[in-house]
């Protein structure tokens, strides 16, 4: 069975920066954590020293058992972690086809590459009419569905989403978050789902996590976050 | 008549060109860096070559072992340099200009090397081709054996490099690689194994261009140097992304060259290069191919 992604007492510093401290939570095999919190608190940070781009973490981190801290990126990919950086996520100067071909670049199954590109494509069906386009004449909201499609390509077990809905509108968030609802109860993936979007997030997530300044301030069910009136007035804005 | 060889003349050198702009291209291609040491990295895999021959008596022996060579010291040369300056120099214009100034560097170290251990005599390079023109008739045409072996090794290279980078998994990786290395990297692709590919191919490039340009003159430690500059100004015509746009570059600069000193006089060729470079980015700023069509070719 796997164990999940279990973080205790993570700290990351950038030089003298220290950009989270001592945080501890985990991830359950098919659980949607949302993390919220205002700029700079560090939520990139974090997402991006459990894909392996920091390696100046200390602390534990790992995923069903084995640690992930100074393990490279490719690595951690192919142990079925992938990380959709903020804002960038597809390479523009590929095709679609392309974009999603990087993702079994490294898998030695080629034919489950092929049904995983089609079911990529069954989710998204919009991409199915664009594979010969150049990613960078994608929409936004393309943009994302190509690069969770991709990802989803190499079958990953974690996904790590950096603010999906950025810049996107309201309908195309819910499409994309439906999206990762799906994949969560169909597929069985855990996901870490980083948002200033909150309110989105927690209504598909199981649970919660707020960070403050690089500190977890709190760590509940989605549903008792939704309700906390304090949390709402900082962080969702109604 | 004249029209014709003056034609021919620059379609033989215009393939050496051309395939100097291909090794460039494959380096820019796989590292967006303009790598200035490719001259050295050629001459010095030529030199190679050449011992083979010296020992062996067969070309044909000597020019794969020194595309071998070419590709090892390409690859050595990331090893060694390129890929540490990358990681101290990660960002900012320095990131950028860093890696160019280095491989300048190197085109200085390699030659020193070269004149250290072969002196600076020119040497020749025998091949068992004739350098002597085709005869129709009575008429000599300015197009020998060995400039058919050049155009067909041009061709060869773009059609193989070409291939790879567009139709193998290989292809793909190198291209996410230079376009988005963090984004590769998170898609699972080793982005420095892959960069090391890149320098090697490009190295093998450089080799061909080296070991089958040289026999039509002579070899020294700065026998390229003056390609370095005609296969650039190909390349950037080309689009610098293009291995196509390298070749249609080459091709246009070698007969432009040609018809040039042809019919307006030696004295201006090598200002002329320049010259046909700014037309063409003129009339055309990213090159024939550059982000239009020529990105998989
Ligand atoms: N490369 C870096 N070097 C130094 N400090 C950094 C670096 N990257 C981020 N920081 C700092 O770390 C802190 C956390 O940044 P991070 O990007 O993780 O925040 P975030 O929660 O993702 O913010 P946003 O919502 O704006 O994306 C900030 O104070 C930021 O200035
Ligand atoms: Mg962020």
């Amino acid at each position: 069975m796997n164990q999940g992604l279990v973080i205790s007492d993570l700290t990351i510093e950038y030089g003298a920066i220290r950009a989270i401290h001592d945080i501890s939570f985990e991830v359950k095999p098919n659980e949607l954590v949302a993390v919220i919190g205002a700029n700079g608190a560090g939520k990139s940070t974090l997402l991006r020293a459990l894909s392996g781009m920091i390696a100046s973490a200390s602390g534990g981190a790992t995923w069903n058992g084995q640690s992930i801290l100074k393990t490279k990126p490719e690595e951690l990919v192919r142990r079925g972690i992938v990380h959709l950086a903020e804002g960038k996520s597809v390479i523009p100067e590929l095709t679609v086809a392309e974009n999603l071909a990087l993702g079994g670049l490294r898998r030695r199954d080629k034919s489950d590459v092929a049904t995983a590109i089609s079911e990529s494509l069954e989710l998204f069906p919009i991409l199915a009419s664009r594979l010969e386009q150049r990613a960078d004449s994608l929409s936004g909201g393309e943009r994302q569905m190509l690069a969770i499609g991709r990802a989803l390509v190499s079958r990953p077990k974690l996904l790590l989403l950096d603010e999906p809905s950025l810049g996107l509108a309201p309908l195309i968030i819910d499409q994309i978050f439906n999206a990762l609802n799906h994949l969560r109860t169909h597929l069985g993936l855990s996901i870490l789902l980083v948002e200033q979007n909150a309110l989105s997030a927690l209504k598909i997530a199981d649970r919660g996590l707020v960070l403050n300044l690089g500190a977890l301030v709190k760590n509940g069910l989605a549903a008792e976050l939704l309700g906390d009136a304090d949390l709402r007035d900082s962080y969702m804005g109604f | 008549m004249i029209f014709i060889d003056t034609l021919l003349l620059g379609i033989s050198s215009g393939a050496i060109y051309s395939l100097m702009a291909l090794a460039l291209v494959l380096v820019w291609r796989s590292t967006r860096i303009v790598n200035f040491a490719q001259a050295s990295q050629a001459v010095l895999s030529t030199y190679i070559g050449y011992e083979i021959t010296m020992r062996s008596h067969n070309y044909w022996v000597s020019l794969p072992l020194a595309i071998l060579f070419g590709a090892i010291l390409g690859s050595l040369i990331d090893f060694l340099f390129m890929r540490y300056l990358a990681k101290r120099a990660k960002s900012g214009p320095i990131a950028e200009i860093a890696p160019v100034i280095a491989t300048l560097g190197l085109l200085g170290l390699l030659q020193s090397i070269i004149g250290l251990i072969w002196g600076n005599s020119f040497l020749q390079y025998p091949t068992p081709l004739s350098g002597k023109g085709f005869t129709f008739g009575s008429h000599t045409i300015p197009f020998s054996p060995q400039n058919l072996f050049i155009v067909l090794a041009t061709a060869i290279v773009l059609l193989v490099f070409g291939g790879i980078f567009r139709f193998t998994d290989l292809g793909l990786a190198l291209r996410a690689a230079s376009f988005q290395p963090e984004i590769a990297q998170l898609a699972g692709i080793r982005v420095a194994r892959i960069r090391n590919i890149g320098w090697a191919f490009a190295g093998a490039a450089g080799a061909v261009a080296g070991a089958v340009i040289t026999p039509t003159s002579v070899l020294s430690p700065n026998s390229l140097d003056l390609l370095l500059v005609s296969g650039f100004i190909a390349a950037v015509m080309g689009g610098l992304d293009s291995l196509v746009g390298a070749v249609i570059g080459g091709l246009v600069l070698g007969v432009g060259f040609s018809f040039i000193l042809q019919y307006v006089g030696s004295s201006v060729t090598f200002l002329a290069g320049f010259f046909i470079l700014v037309i063409v980015l003129l009339i055309r700023p990213r090159g024939f191919f550059g982000h239009q069509v020529g990105r998989h070719a």
